[in-house]
């Protein structure tokens, strides 16, 4: 009997064979934090008296959630890690660096066949280069620091075969949100996903991050999708590491199979205040927004970037729109430069803030107001996620939340785009 | 170890942005500080109800979203015990137990708000004494009964240096 992508590589970690439902301690090739999460790791990680980590290469510390600190408290929360870096030489990665997932992916930090757990839900990001990596709690990070190793239930795995091409004016964010709509939000709990098709094969690992990224908000435990040509030669050129990609056996058990074609798909909206409540833009109807927002661990890349900047080429937010955009790595951000793209929005009108998560958890950077309309590329529309629960959150494209700046309302990105 | 409380119940798909709002959770380590925010824009009052040893009751998919351990450390610290749920998002359930919350998945429909429960953790064995009911729920992995035993993994951690009775 075949075995899934999930079951090949956690039993390459622990070196016996193993099938889904298996109980398996395995040792992880990387374990991150970020500022919201690490703190508390740190003083769990105190409490149980460690004196040295298990391997300081191997671990990764981000200053992005929070960053730069707006508050003195935060500050002493930052200086934690900071400090606990030095000590244990583990990595730090400084505010303005980006998020902690892009820098996972850009800097080569993750490879085919990995595992990983990071201290943050979106860890699931790294599945589309072929890592089962996953999101763990603060304690178990802490562990994990000290030892190495985690237990693991081996997942059961959803195959989700996407057929068709995608049609113009509808990406890689389309097609998630399409899916949670689809899935629901706990329609792969204790679950892993595996994308396939010609619409993965079509993508640009960059658009291919937005997808795996997006696993967890249907309950999934890792967003797989193969290690192809065009991903491997992308590893290859962020990393030295050896490594030996794995694949799913073409007989693998899978606990679902599911078939969905793209090729008339419109750009999808999520709707206040749930992921999975999601229509496509043509039945959203007449929906004014107060603030845009383009970045984020789903959405801060090149390409979300480049596409934002031809939409708004030229023309000017709406008056009644704050547009803000946050690179997801200062790499990044420096390329947009480069390109023109980021004089081309600031010129429209958008703001750009510090490489990192900006406002996307509530914290800083742009808290909407007493009912606004906020149309976000992020990945969560949860009441009060960006720190206001008298606000409310849609979900989508690049591309669409550049229109929906432009004309004030949330926009069909098409008519820009032809 | 047998658990004794009052049921206060909520829905579906409770997030843990709604258990602990990300705009307090990175200012601060101090557990008691967040506990009073425990919920709050699902039901602004809601700490100000919570007896020491009451249990959270809810639907589908509970504590989905963002992995921050300060949601079950906050829901602890304001007096909550355990939590009962049809079904839960795997980060939450193994953070609730790391962090000596009681978690478990059962048939919560019978159950209503005020209802007095008694729980008993290690059979996982459900009593709703204001229905006269007995609820069966689904047994933790070894791993995890073991780690609430010692209150969390911290201790259990401390005791043992390993995870013990996994497959390695």
């Amino acid at each position: 009997m075949g075995k899934t992508m999930a079951e090949k590589i956690l039993e390459n970690k622990v070196g016996f064979p193993v099938k889904a439902g298996d109980l398996v301690i395995a040792r992880v090739d990387r374990a991150m934090g970020q500022d919201g999460t690490s703190p508390l790791a740190i003083q769990s990680f105190e409490e149980m008296k460690g004196e040295k980590v298990f391997d300081p290469e191997k671990i990764i510390l981000v200053l992005d959630h929070n960053a730069p600190s707006p508050l003195e408290s935060v500050s002493r929360l930052h200086d934690l890690m900071r400090n606990f870096s030095r000590k244990f030489g583990v990595q730090l990665m400084e505010i303005g660096e980006g998020v902690c997932h892009e820098l996972m992916v850009s800097r080569g930090l993750v490879v085919p066949g990995d595992l990983v757990v990071g201290a943050d839900s979106h860890t699931c990001t790294y599945g589309a280069i072929g890592a089962f990596s996953t999101g763990v709690g603060s304690t178990e990070l802490a562990v994990v620091m000290l030892s190495g190793e985690l237990w693991f239930k081996v997942p059961e795995t959803i195959r989700l075969n996407l057929k068709g091409k995608l049609p113009a004016g509808v990406f890689s964010k389309d097609v998630i949100l399409y899916l949670a709509g689809k899935l629901g939000a706990d329609g792969a709990t204790y679950q892993a996903l595996e994308f396939h098709g010609p619409v993965i094969e079509n993508l640009e690992v960059e658009e291919r991050f937005t997808i795996s990224n997006m696993a967890v908000e249907v309950g999934a435990k890792a967003g797989l999708m193969v290690p192809d040509e065009k991903a491997i030669k992308w590893v290859r050129e962020r990393t030295n590491r050896e490594f030996q990609p794995v694949f799913p056996d073409s007989d693998a058990q899978y606990s679902q199979i599911i078939e969905v074609d793209c090729s008339s798909l419109s750009p999808q909206v999520a709707l206040p205040h749930q992921v999975d409540n999601v229509v496509p833009i043509e039945e959203i109807g007449e929906v004014p927004i107060q603030e845009a927002f383009l970045g984020t661990c789903t959405n801060g890349r090149l390409q979300d970037i480049g596409v934002a900047a031809r939409i708004l080429e030229g023309r000017k937010v709406h008056p009644g729109v704050r547009l803000i955009v946050a690179p997801a790595s200062r790499e990044i951000f420096i390329e947009a430069i480069k390109r023109g793209w980021v004089e081309k929005i600031v010129l429209a009108g958008g703001v750009f803030v510090t490489p990192g998560c900006g406002p996307c958890v509530g914290t800083h950077q742009g808290v909407p107001g007493d009912g606004w309309n906020v149309i976000s590329t992020a990945n969560r529309n949860f009441k009060g996620r960006m720190g206001n629960a008298r606000s409310f959150i849609y979900l989508a494209s690049p591309a669409t939340v550049a229109a929906s700046a432009l004309e004030g309302k949330i926009t069909d990105p098409r008519k820009y785009l032809r | 170890m047998i658990l004794r409380g009052r049921a206060h119940k909520f829905g579906d798909n409770i997030n843990t942005d709604y258990i602990i709002s990300g705009k307090y959770k990175f200012k601060t380590l101090d557990m008691n500080e967040l506990a009073k925010h425990v919920m709050e824009d699902v039901d602004p009052h809601f700490y100000e109800k919570i007896k020491p040893g009451d249990f959270i009751v809810a639907g589908r998919n509970f504590g989905c979203g963002s992995s921050r351990e300060q949601a079950p450390r906050a829901l602890s610290a304001a007096g909550i015990r355990g939590v009962l749920a049809q079904s839960f998002a795997r980060i939450f359930f193994r953070n609730a137990i790391n962090c000596g919350l009681a978690a478990l998945e059962c048939d919560t429909s019978p159950i209503e708000d005020g209802d007095e429960l008694e729980v008993d953790l290690l059979t996982g064995k459900v009593v709703d004494h204001s229905r006269g009911i007995e609820i069966k729920t689904q047994p933790l992995p070894p791993v995890m009964v073991d780690i609430l035993k010692e209150g969390g993994l911290i201790e259990y951690f401390k005791k043992y240096g390993s995870f013990q009775g996994v497959k390695r």
